[in-house]
């Protein structure tokens, strides 16, 4: 088991460097000369000599990547050319706010999807399965910004129960130590905060969970569908075991490998930043600072966050294969 | 003086209400078993004989459904049991061995996991003390450093050796009627011997009646005392095992005995039986045999012979023989 998980961390390191090369060539990929275009035309050319200089474009490209692999060794990402803020920096606030609204989605979509899945597969052609499978689809075919616009109008504004946008409510107070705010609010016991930072929560995470829930649970349904037929299932009834064991525990674990490989990619598509939730529920997280930079054309905060987005894309990745692992023990390496 | 049967099945019929029609796949079984006994079941795959072993477990799925007849276990009507007692009876008083030990042991879970839950399941006793009997186990059914062995998964064994643990497992709780479905089919020729030796041995220790459920004549002739043969759902003939052999009645088992090959000077062509089981949607309307039959009369396409007792606990389905009698008594 550990050398198998070392020998995989291992593998994410050509994987992770790929990802540096890429990230690192993004500006030179802009068509003409990077300062002008982030400066835009009005700036002059003392402006453009100074930012050439700060982003090293002058030096041979393997210079500049060289400096960009040491600077990144420091955790140095960058610096805004706009706000002339490190990137890090922003990071450090925007991205516990897309992981903590993540991981409150994927769970959400798990657990639901997971369960209608289950259930359905074991009453295969009942109304509860015809009604969460039509669920499903609908869920995978409704547009986000719809979906969200609705909760918004029906929950916040005609019966006002939800808050409609941000983190907090202003005039809660909370001192943050991680940016996840559930967790800084459990950690100085404050649950007042708790309470607010939750129902701020809701909306967006369920916008945000829709898809993959409905993926989750098509995908728990098919894969149940085929494991009940299994002869250890068969083995498991003639044992006398309970049917709640049969099913969640017999079936479902051998289920649950595609199930997997599907909550790993949805996680680490929701880490890069839900554009379309964020802007619509105001979520001061990193799909927005993104999208603004890329609008803005500050390219080394779009470098930096492509970087992290990518790593945090890999662990998930690394995370889901280890998982495997843990599932079923035929899975060797080899 | 003779036992009371632990186990008696009469006039089962099992059917799966499918799009395309009623299959019946069990029509009309019956037979009793008495403690210590083993009763063979053979037919070809089709014949019925793994449905009627389900149906005697109550594990038979939509669509299908007994739909007549009845299970006795020591008295008592399996049929009008709940779910909940059913489940209490299943893997404690009569549990089953599968044929293919390779996908029939869940294979994300431990040995240990898959033993101790059923102990579990059935006895009150502590973690420590099912592992206990797990060992137990293992060793009773020969498999070497047993409590070492327990940790591993099922793909860590061999094929034989996870036919043992699956029949340690159907033993965890001493039944009283153990099901054999098949239990040597997907095993090699050598490993069948030493699985049918162990079942046996153990049968002389605990006393337990087996159902023998085989398409393999060579496996009823090792173990069984007495043999149903089954044809498209049907018992067609139920002999003792002596006299199954040397007296084969149905023209069905003259065919069984006549394809298995033997060991002679000169080449003897083997024969056999022409043609396929019927579609058990559409039935001739006369013996399901005859169709395949060499025998077969004009007669045996239209009426459907019953089971008769042909000479001492000798019982047939088949015209040749309800013709004899019907001459005999006019």
């Amino acid at each position: 088991m550990v050398s198998y998980i070392v020998r995989r961390f291992l593998m994410t390191i050509p994987v992770l460097l790929g990802v540096s090369i890429l990230a690192f060539s993004l500006i030179h990929m802009i068509p003409g000369d990077p300062a002008r275009s982030m400066l835009g035309s009005k700036a002059n050319e003392e402006q453009l000599m100074q930012l050439r200089e700060e982003l090293r474009l002058n030096d041979p490209y393997i210079a500049q990547y060289g400096s960009f692999l040491g600077d990144l060794t420091t955790g140095d990402l960058g610096t805004s050319v706009k706000s002339k803020e490190p990137v890090a920096e922003e990071l450090q606030n925007r991205l516990p706010a897309t992981v903590e609204l993540s991981l409150f989605a994927m769970l959400l979509a798990t657990v639901i999807g997971v369960l209608a899945g289950v259930i359905a597969a074991v009453k295969q052609y009942s109304w509860f399965d015809n009604l969460s499978m039509t669920g499903a689809l609908l869920g995978v075919s409704i547009p986000i910004f719809w979906l969200g616009l609705m909760m918004i109008w029906l929950f916040s504004v005609k019966l006002q129960w939800l808050p409609a946008s941000g983190r907090l409510s202003t005039g809660t107070e909370l001192e943050t130590i991680t940016n996840f705010f559930l967790l800084d609010s459990i950690l100085t016991l404050n649950w007042e905060a708790f309470s607010d930072a939750f129902v701020h929560l809701l909306m967006p995470g369920i916008a945000l969970g829709t898809i993959p829930m409905a993926i989750i649970a098509r995908m728990t349904r098919s894969s149940m569908l085929e494991v009940m037929n299994q002869d250890y299932i068969r083995t498991a009834d003639a044992k006398g075991l309970a049917s709640y064991l049969v099913v969640f525990q017999h079936a479902l674990k051998n289920a649950f490998l595609p199930v997997l490989t599907v909550i790993g990619l949805q996680f680490g598509f929701l880490l890069g930043g839900a554009v379309l939730t964020e802007t619509i529920f105001s979520w001061p997280g990193v799909g927005r600072y993104v999208l603004q930079s890329i609008l803005g054309r500050d390219y080394p905060v779009v470098q930096g966050t492509i970087l992290v987005i990518a790593i945090m894309f890999v662990f998930v990745n690394l995370l889901t294969d280890i998982m495997y692992k843990f599932i079923d023990p035929r899975i060797s390496f080899d | 003086m003779e036992q009371e049967p632990i186990l008696s099945v009469s006039n089962l019929h099992t059917q799966f209400h499918t799009k395309s029609g009623i299959v019946k796949a069990v029509d009309g079984v019956s037979f009793d078993i008495r403690p210590g006994e083993t009763l063979g079941i053979v037919g070809e795959s089709g014949s019925g004989k793994s449905i009627t072993a389900m149906s005697i477990m109550r594990l038979i799925k939509d669509p299908g459904k007994i739909a007549k007849g009845d299970i006795m276990f020591k008295g008592e009507s399996l049929l009008s049991k709940s779910n909940r007692e059913m489940r209490a009876i299943r893997g404690d008083r009569i549990s089953m061995v599968f044929q293919d030990p390779m996908t029939s042991l869940n294979p994300v879970f431990t040995v240990e996991k898959q033993m101790v839950e059923t102990i579990r399941a059935h006895r009150n006793v502590s973690k420590k003390q099912a592992v206990d009997r797990a060992v137990e186990l293992l060793d009773l059914v020969g498999i070497p450093s047993a409590r070492s062995r327990l940790k591993s998964y099922p793909h860590e064994f061999s094929g034989g050796m996870r036919q043992r643990v699956m029949i340690a497992l159907a033993l965890s709780c001493d039944p009283e009627v153990l099901i054999a479905d098949e239990p040597t089919t997907a095993l090699d020729v050598t490993i069948q011997a030493q699985i049918l030796e162990l079942l046996q041995r153990l049968q002389k220790e605990l006393g337990m009646a087996i159902i023998m459920i085989t398409h393999d004549l060579g496996v009823v002739a090792e173990v069984c005392e007495r043999v149903m043969v089954m044809y498209a759902g049907k018992p067609v003939e139920f002999a003792h095992v002596h006299e199954l052999f040397d007296h084969p009645k149905h023209p069905y088992t003259w065919g069984l005995i006549g394809s298995i090959p033997k060991i002679v000077k000169e080449k003897v062509r083997l024969e056999p039986i022409q043609g396929l089981p019927p579609d058990l949607r559409a039935l001739p309307k006369g013996c399901s045999f005859a169709p395949r039959c060499k025998h077969a009369m004009d007669q045996c396409l239209e009426v459907d012979p019953a089971l008769l007792e042909e000479s001492d606990n000798h019982h047939v389905r088949c015209l040749l023989y309800e013709e004899k009698e019907k001459v005999v008594t006019s």
